[in-house]
């Protein structure tokens, strides 16, 4: 059953800018897309493992300068005397180093972060994604700071005998963001339900029963760390080369917030939470933008977030799921099948 | 390293242990051996330290001082999951389950130490993880056969009455592939047809060769499970031997009846 | 020299302020275990209110400071009342999220009511600074200071001196003994939110008048009460008061020497270094668990 509504809901996707004309409709499912691939690698640390990471949209942001700045070009200037030039590069070589490097940073905050824990590590995560905005808006020489970086080229993809093909469009940007999505999906679909993701749980639910039966915790959290945050500026990279202009404040809180919402109000720590938390949260904005001025609009969404919070806390898939399970009856509970709202589909 | 372990067949030695909390002593000095393949127990008056020890073994708390060996191996130092890693595996003396999950996954995650793929194959899809992932659903399913849970595979952890969480406690620890078993309090609060069915347990368990060290206040369990019973006092040992010595001593009756008598 | 002078008097009196942020931030954090992101909403609120008071219905600065405290006080026990108690049970995770929409809402209405437009609050006294041979101040910075010290003073005296305070005090050792001793942990959460947040307000509604005041102002004061509260450890008032000092010194020294655009990320390198020196803080006695 639950394959086959994935398959549909693929298929649907898929063929939906055969019908589905409209450019500016299409631009707010890719916005969307783009935004949901972030919110599910936030799922991964704050659903999965239970980390509360408020700092997330920094990785987002550093995958996406990254990856401009590498396509662009850029000058480095190390002392008075000595600069290295860095020439622009083919975006697919860019769009590698953002994720890498956003990796990197996801890895060297991860170690430093889960030395504290709960209250004291959210600050270090607001604080982290702080100082990046302020960098990004200080150091002009490379960023141009609030100049913002622009022309920044498309995704080029050369086919040998038919010639190149730049992502200028929308349409190849929708498949692009698509594919980008199905496969965060899966990556993630596969580390949650595997050993890892196993650890992960354990490390949320039980930490030291997770140490005394030889889970190493700061490893599995330093792991989620390096996914979240490298398909976080994977999802930073998408954007970068899609609206192809990037500038400081692509670091506001306000973006985090955005994710988190879309996390938590989807359903942490299941699968499609965050796909669903994403469109919802994706289109609504455009749905209300003809109602309400941008105050009434996130006045709304935050008495939403408190609302789900209030009666729905675990999010809308796993009420959904409970819900369904409540109508089909209590069914006898098979081996090898997991129990309750703990793991997702 | 040409430790005191292999001499007399100890797999685990303490020596010289003392654990300080700001001006608490919760151990003064303590040294005991526990023998390869026998149940020993560690009993005493509440606030002796019993639980302590455990914490220290286990790499859950620093020593302020002493040594530890596993099977020769110094284990000061090491943190908890590298200690479970070398086969020492504990359970807690207040009710220690994942909560949130089932008990098939509950099983699952104590079975980590067991499983070897790494993350990136994980996430390539490989077939040697669906193979992994199949061969430790086949040993869950063992592990809950052992100790009789399997007809509660589906439920929540935190869904089953007390006598079974218990158990799937300890067949979490089992399934982490102990060489070395603590057991801290693991039969309070069960009823004494819960306790014999544990009892019996135990046997098993050291059918398996699985070294066994216990703390526990039901005596009568204690004498009757144990091969070795060490006595703790005020941070440091009173008495050891095999238990109807160790019944008869003297200071071991004057330490319980000062701290109101034991239980029977 | 005298920069330095200058500098070491600007931070003082900023500190002042601070500190009051972060005793509010540190007393909600450390009795309530709440990250309370609605802190900064509060301060602004406070600035909003002394705006209000003073420009839109021209009431008397010094009866219009008081109330713009109260209301925060006000404020803050509504807040603590309709969107805390009732989630009394739930995880760290839950309470902090609910602070975040709350947050959102309030942010957005102070935007909704008095637009982006920054706004300033007149004071009564002499624009003229005082001139102290090398250094300046101006006088209403001064009475900020007062004011500002006035309010540290009375947060310790009520702590350490009255009932209330060491009722407050049990339940931040120890929450379950405090019941069981009598204390009413309901109101004193609420006190404590209360109390906390007319602090905020009260940083607000002294800077105000000092700079300008507009929507976001309260976001940055938030993050750097988070920075304090690392600094001088969780639940520790004193740590929060020096810590409070400490920001202020550091943000004018590094503004001052290093650069100004980076003057705000003081704080926050602030925090991530003392994380990675000493997770608990400068001052915190207690161990941190888990």
């Amino acid at each position: 059953m639950k394959r086959t509504l994935t398959w549909v809901w693929l298929f649907f996707l898929a063929t939906m800018p055969v019908w589905m004309t409209n450019q500016y409709y299409l631009h707010v499912l890719i916005s969307a897309g783009i935004f949901t691939i972030a919110a599910m690698s936030l799922n991964l640390l704050l659903g999965y493992t239970g980390q509360l990471s408020l700092g997330h949209v920094a990785f987002f942001g550093i995958g996406g300068y990254t990856s401009a700045l590498v396509s662009l070009g850029f000058d480095l200037h190390v002392s008075d005397t000595t600069t290295l030039v860095f020439p622009p590069q083919p975006v697919w070589l860019a769009f590698l180093v953002g994720i890498v490097v956003a990796g990197a940073f996801g890895w060297f905050i991860g170690k430093i972060s889960f030395k504290v824990r709960g209250a004291y590590f959210v600050i270090v995560t607001i604080s982290f994604a702080q100082v990046v905005r302020l960098v990004a808006l200080n150091w002009v020489d490379l960023t141009e700071g609030p100049m913002a970086l622009n022309n920044i080229p498309p995704l080029t993809l050369a086919f040998p005998g038919l010639g190149e093909l730049a992502f200028f469009k929308k349409l190849p940007n929708y498949y692009l963001v698509l594919a980008v999505g199905v496969v965060s999906y899966i990556i993630i679909r596969r580390l949650v339900h595997s050993r890892a993701g196993r650890a992960f749980i354990a490390l949320r639910e039980n930490e030291t029963l997770a140490e005394s039966v030889g889970v190493n915790v700061t490893r599995f959290l330093v792991l989620a760390a390096v996914v979240s945050a490298a398909m976080a500026g994977a999802a930073g990279c998408l954007y970068t080369h899609y609206i192809r202009i990037i500038d400081p404040d692509v670091f506001l809180f306000i973006y985090t917030v955005t994710m988190v919402i879309m996390v938590v109000t989807g359903g942490k720590g299941t699968l499609a939470g965050p796909v669903v938390g994403g469109i919802v949260f994706g289109i609504l904005p455009e749905i209300l933008r003809e109602l309400a001025g941008p105050e009434v609009q996130w006045i709304i969404y935050g008495v939403i977030m408190i609302l789900i919070l209030f009666f729905l806390p675990q999010g809308i898939v796993p009420a959904l799921q409970s819900w369904w399970k409540g109508r089909a009856g209590h069914e006898a509970v098979l081996p090898g099948t997991r129990a309750g709202g703990g793991n997702g589909p | 390293m040409n430790e005191p372990s292999h001499q007399n067949g100890a797999i685990l030695t303490v020596r010289d242990l003392a654990v300080h909390f700001g001006g608490l002593v919760a151990i003064s000095r303590l040294s005991f051996d526990v023998v390869e393949g026998r149940v020993t127990s560690l009993i005493g008056p509440n606030g002796a330290g019993k639980t302590t020890a455990f914490n220290v073994i286990t790499g859950f708390l620093p020593p302020t001082r002493g040594e530890m060996h596993y099977r020769g191996r110094l284990i000061n130092g090491l943190k908890p999951h590298e200690i479970a890693a070398l086969g020492v595996v504990r359970t807690f003396q207040k009710t220690s389950v994942f909560e949130g999950i089932s008990v098939f996954e509950n099983i699952m995650i104590g079975l980590h130490r067991q499983g070897e793929r790494k993350a990136w194959e994980i996430m390539l899809g490989l077939a040697r993880v669906h193979r992994e992932e199949e061969a430790l659903r086949k040993k869950a399913w063992e592990v809950l056969e052992f100790v009789g849970l399997t007809g509660r595979a589906g439920e929540r952890g935190d869904a089953l009455p007390y006598g079974e969480q218990r158990l799937l406690e300890v067949a979490v620890a089992l399934a982490a592939g102990p060489t070395l078993l603590l057991l801290d309090e693991p039969v309070s609060g069960m009823n004494p047809s819960e306790t014999a069915d544990f009892m019996r347990m135990i046997d098993r368990i050291r059918e398996r060769e699985i070294t066994i060290l216990l703390v526990e206040h039901d005596m009568k369990m204690v004498m009757e499970v144990s091969d070795h019973v060490v006595v703790l006092n005020q941070g440091k040992v009173i008495s050891e031997g095999p238990p109807e010595a160790v019944q008869q001593d003297p200071e071991v009756i004057q330490a319980y009846l000062g701290h109101g008598g034991q239980r029977a | 020299m005298e920069q330095l002078l200058q500098h070491c008097l600007n931070a003082l009196i900023l500190g002042g302020t601070y500190a009051l942020l972060g005793i509010g931030l540190t007393m909600i954090f450390g009795i309530m275990n709440v990250v309370n992101f609605t802190h900064g909403e509060l301060y602004t609120f406070g600035a909003y209110m002394i705006f209000f008071f003073v420009m839109s219905i021209g009431a008397n600065f010094f009866v219009a400071l008081p109330a713009a405290i109260l209301l925060g006080v006000v404020l803050g026990g509504v807040i603590e009342f309709s969107l805390l108690r009732p989630l009394r049970g739930a995880d760290i995770d839950t309470t902090m999220l609910i602070m975040i929409g709350a947050w959102i809402a309030m942010q957005n209405t102070e935007q909704l009511i008095w637009t982006g437009i920054t706004k300033s609050v007149n004071h009564p006294f002499p624009v003229d600074p005082i001139v102290l041979g090398p250094v300046s101040v101006s006088w209403i910075r001064v009475f900020v200071f007062v004011a500002a010290a006035l309010l540290i003073l009375g947060s310790h005296l009520l702590i350490d001196k009255t009932k209330l305070g060491k009722a407050m005090r049990a339940t931040f050792q120890n929450r379950e003994t405090a019941a069981l001793m009598g204390v009413n942990i309901n109101a004193i959460h609420t006190a404590t939110f209360a109390m906390g947040s007319g602090l905020a307000a009260a940083a607000g509604a002294l800077l105000g008048p000092v700079f300008v005041v507009a929507p976001t102002m309260g976001d940055l004061a938030s993050l750097k009460a988070f920075a304090i509260v690392i600094l001088g450890g969780l639940g520790n008032v004193m740590g929060a008061t020096i810590g409070g000092f400490i920001l202020a010194l550091v943000e004018e020294l590094g503004a001052g020497y290093i650069s100004s655009g980076y003057r705000d990320a003081m704080g926050f390198l602030l925090i991530i270094l003392v994380l990675i020196v000493k997770p608990t803080g400068l001052f915190a006695r207690r161990e941190r668990v888990g």
